[in-house]
């Protein structure tokens, strides 16, 4: 295993030279700069950082990121992620995704990646359409949505990419938007101290093909009405409105008075920041913001590999001994 | 009471078929009696048949589950064409065997199972033990349930756990038939019942019975032995192809140093690879299983990435689904194993029976051109050499390599003469670790001027960060490449690098030196072609034999080898996949012979196809 040395590194090394070509004005600029300018809190050297994505537009930014890494392909790279990681605890994994790759092609992978609990974090840029492909809809867009697949509206009820992943067994969980560079931050330094699978659901605007998809939380006219931040051992409220549970009922609710809930990421009970995630609808009407989970849970990687040390620990001899014994296991027998 | 003497003869060969409902143990009865049978020294050659269902209706035709096992005093090559003797445990098992006998043969049933009710339930109106049919020959009727209950009468055991130790007395009677050393069965029910010391008795003491049942009683009135064969010197033990595959894997990383990583999701024939890898983590082997086919491949191809000997072991249907996964692989150009244990199609097809028919998708069963390295066993026991070629290649080459297996081969068994590890290739690697170009920088696309390989540079190595993927890379750089003029040139090198793999040259056996005719085979079917073929020789006709391990890139050799016949048969249990391969490459026009039933070729089938073809061209 390598060493963690303290390397001085800035944002421009994580800038690769290779030319940046998503369309002028995506929200995937300010999210590879938030990164960029994030990476050297890791206090890793570049070399084992690896970024692995799937495809898509968000999923050019490994080439980007001057650290290793690979462009897979669509859908896959939770698994190829998950392999790598299991196989190299030395490394910070990253997986970056967008809505089409890792909740249609790929959603089987993510939660199955997200309930073993892979120590790999997850970056999912949601714009709620699919752009690489030229403006179909995607499993975030709304019901009813018109694209060029959908002239008549989206027939197709949108999944919540947080409560998906809540009830996949997710161990962190957050949401951050491409714009508020503080935030996401914030957010990525969260995700990278937590031991097991994180995820991070990022809202990014596509200005080509669904422009302004979250103006609502975005646009400061706007916003203190419509976006909750999480913080944590803090009162959660909304535009003067209190977050609270009502008695007999299941979940949280945004109303005027009453005794507001007080955010606490690292509740067992995964019905609290399901409970949270159910807040935002399609509408965006109410939309936290923040780390909605944060539990500890052994790794995959860390179960995984201790049943490969503890059964080295047992071995004796060399390994072609080790080889010869194995080969000669059973009933043999010998023809002189 | 002193035992009448028997009359004992002397054999050369025997084939003998346990048949039984899914639940009588036939499986293991088979198993012990091929353990006793090569400690004894002969040579083996063993054919399991069994249901998919794991338990379907007791009584039924559908339900019987057999084990066949070839023993010899001099080498053999396959399980045997047809039974000397069938173990019938009840109406069900004669029924779907009987066919298959040919006149003279023993067969040994449990009476106390062909009861009307049994009877009827595969549609014998009378019972076939006393309406004559069975004239032809030679029945030995035994009350085996009733006989193992007797002999445990003291033992106290529950009358379920006694009748389900009567696939011992079988063994038993079977083992003093053909004089089987059975301390090894005792050992093994020690082993297997080591909790229920109830059973280990009852087990012990139904074997014994049935052993003493043949001595003592009239019924039985010739004893049988088999010499041993002339085998070379050695140690040797008896082996399936997938625990032979799993232990090449596992010596593939030893010899190579690095840490296995296998991912799998469970599939028929080929989950007993997963499971026996899954036992060996003292040799830093990592099983995985994953959610699906395709995050198997997945999470072998990021290991692989990240420095490992990445393996994915799977059937037809996983291949189908790991297509994609598989030329991210050959762009990429890193190592992996793919094992193809083939089983018959299309779709879920029949799931435990054998087919040879996933060469086209192993060959071209890919978007755009996807070439990689394809190689197949020909034995149980080859599994382990040729999981190790298909090591040697993925990690010389940095090549996706598809080793196809099938069905016949991964649970049939033969004898091992076992390797000593020493002597077993050298598989380490070289990692890059430094800049590979004058001026400092780092290359990803740099290749080898040998191997055309380029560097493995893993995460984790200082100065050599670089990004890959699947879009198209620029020569050299590995920069992504719209550039027409490079898409034809890394086409064609991807091409140009897998018909450059070194790979032995392609043996033929022709030892009469004047054979007009040779057949050339691939994979599991070199047993029944080379038993065809000695039997042909040895009716003095000439017909000469080249098996291919290698079915990409294939041995430089092969087309001045097809030259030199007058006649090229090609056997395969599919409808002509590697016959048109053959023609397509060499321009040869050569005569195909196709079987697709579920069941390995026969030699005596391809004995006859032969000689046909050698008597009239």
């Amino acid at each position: 295993m390598a060493e963690t040395v303290a390397v001085k590194l800035t944002a421009k090394d994580f800038k690769s030279d290779q030319e940046v070509r998503w369309c002028p004005g995506c929200g995937d600029y300010a999210i590879l700069a938030a990164v960029q300018q994030f990476m050297p809190e890791l206090g890793l050297p570049r070399e084992n950082i690896v970024f692995v994505s799937g495809i898509g537009c968000s999923s050019r930014f490994p080439y980007y990121m001057n650290t290793y890494g690979m462009h897979s392909i669509h859908g896959r790279a939770p698994a190829i992620a998950t392999g790598l990681s299991a196989s190299r605890p030395d490394l910070s994994v990253w997986v970056v995704t967008g809505d089409g790759d890792a909740l249609s092609i790929g959603g089987n992978h993510l939660i199955h990646a997200l309930r073993r609990n892979v120590n790999i974090k997850i970056l999912l840029f949601n714009n709620r359409i699919y752009g690489l492909t030229k403006g179909q809809y995607s499993p975030t867009s709304e019901l009813g949505k018109i694209t060029k697949s959908t002239p008549a509206g989206s027939a197709d009820s949108p999944f919540n990419p947080l409560s998906l992943a809540l009830g996949a067994e997710a161990t962190f969980v957050a949401r951050t938007i491409d714009s508020d560079r503080k935030h996401l931050q914030s957010v990525l330094r969260a995700a990278a101290a937590h031991e097991g699978s994180a995820f991070v659901e990022i809202y990014q605007n596509c200005n080509i093909f669904n422009d302004g998809a979250f103006e609502l939380v975005k646009d400061p006219s706007t916003r203190d009405e419509h976006l909750i931040r999480l913080e944590q051992g803090e009162p959660i409220t909304v535009g003067g409105l209190n977050v609270v549970h009502p008695e007999g009922s299941f979940g949280l609710k945004v109303q005027e008075g009453g005794t507001p809930i007080v955010h606490d990421a690292t509740v067992e009970d995964p019905a609290y920041a399901f409970a949270l995630s159910r807040l935002s609808g399609s509408d965006l009407g109410t939309t936290p913001i923040g780390v909605f989970r944060n539990v500890q849970r052994p790794s995959y990687d860390e179960i995984v590999r201790k049943q490969v040390h503890d059964a080295k620990a047992q071995a004796t001899g060399t390994p072609d001994q080790m080889l010869d014994d194995l080969l000669n296991t059973g009933d043999t027998w010998t023809i002189i | 009471m002193a035992a009448p003497a028997k009359r004992v003869e002397q054999l050369d060969r025997v084939v003998i078929r346990f048949a039984g409902d899914s639940g009588d143990g036939m499986q293991l009865t088979g198993d012990r009696f091929t353990s006793e049978t090569a400690q004894l020294g002969n040579d083996i050659s063993t054919l399991p048949n069994f249901p998919a269902e794991i338990r379907a209706p007791a009584g039924t035709l559908p339900g019987v589950s057999s084990f066949q096992v070839h023993f010899a005093d001099y080498d053999i090559l396959t399980p045997g064409d047809a039974p000397d003797v069938l173990v019938a445990m009840n109406p069900a098992a004669l029924k779907a065997n009987l066919s298959e006998l040919p006149a003279g043969a023993d067969i040994i049933v449990n009476t106390d199972e062909f009861t009307r009710r049994n009877l009827a339930k595969v549609g014998y109106a009378a019972s076939p033990l006393e309406d004559g049919s069975l004239a032809d020959f030679a029945v030995h009727p035994v009350a085996l349930t009733t006989l193992t209950l007797g002999a445990l009468s003291e033992l106290g055991v529950a009358k379920k756990d006694g009748e389900r130790a009567k696939n011992m007395f079988a063994l038993g009677l079977l083992s003093w038939m053909y004089s089987r050393p059975f301390e090894s069965t005792l050992r093994f029910l020690e082993r297997k019942f080591a909790k229920r010391p109830d059973l280990v008795a009852a087990n012990k003491a139904a074997f014994q019975a049935g052993w003493n049942y043949g001595e003592t009683t009239e019924a039985f009135a010739v004893r049988y032995e088999i010499k041993p064969a002339r085998m070379s010197p050695g140690t040797y033990r008896n082996i399936t192809g997938n625990q032979a595959l799993a232990l090449g894997l596992v010596a593939a990383a030893v010899r190579s140093g690095l840490p296995l990583f296998l991912g799998a999701y469970p599939i028929t024939p080929a989950s007993d690879i997963l499971h026996e890898l899954s036992k060996h983590k003292r040799f830093g082997v990592t099983t995985m299983q994953a959610e699906d086919e395709i995050a198997a491949i997945g999470a072998a191809l990021g290991a692989a990435y990240g420095g490992a000997l990445g393996v994915t072991t799977t059937s037809g249907p996983g291949v189908a689904l790991k297509g994609e996964t598989i030329s991210l692989a050959i762009a990429l150009e890193l190592p992996l194993v793919i094992v193809d244990v083939q089983r018959a199609g299309p779709s879920t097809g029949m799931p435990t029976k054998t087919e040879q028919a996933d060469l086209n998708m192993a060959l071209f069963g890919r978007h755009g051109e996807a070439p990689l390295a394809v190689i197949a066993p020909k034995s149980p026991s080859d599994c382990f050499h040729a999981a190790l070629e298909a090591a040697r290649i993925a990690l010389t080459y940095r090549t996706p390599v598809i080793l196809l297996s099938d069905n016949y081969v991964a649970n049939g068994s033969e004898p091992w003469l076992l390797p000593s590890a020493a002597e077993l290739p050298d598989l380490r690697v070289t990692f890059a670790t430094e800049p590979n170009t004058d001026d400092g920088r780092f290359l990803p696309y740099l290749r080898d001027p040998q191997t055309m390989a380029r560097p493995w540079a893993v995460p984790g190595t200082p100065g050599l960060e670089h990004r890959i993927g699947g879009l198209e890379k620029a020569d050299k750089t590995g920069d992504i490449s719209y550039d027409p003029a490079n898409h034809e040139f890394m086409v064609r090198t991807r091409q140009a690098r897998i018909e450059a793999i070194s790979v032995p040259e392609v043996d033929v056996e022709d030892p009469s030196e004047d054979a007009g005719v040779l057949v050339l085979g691939w994979g599991s079917t070199y047993g029944p072609i080379g038993a065809a073929c000695r039997a042909l020789r040895q009716r003095g006709l000439s017909v000469a034999q080249a098996h291919l391990r290698h079915l990409a890139p294939l041995p430089a050799n092969l087309g001045a080898v097809l030259a030199g016949y007058d006649k090229v048969v090609v056997p395969e249990m599919n409808l002509g996949q590697l016959a048109a391969v053959i023609r397509s490459r060499y321009l040869v026009d050569v005569v195909p012979f196709n079987q697709v039933s579920g069941l390995p070729f026969t030699a005596g089938t391809l004995e006859s196809m032969l000689e046909d073809v050698v008597k009239n061209g």
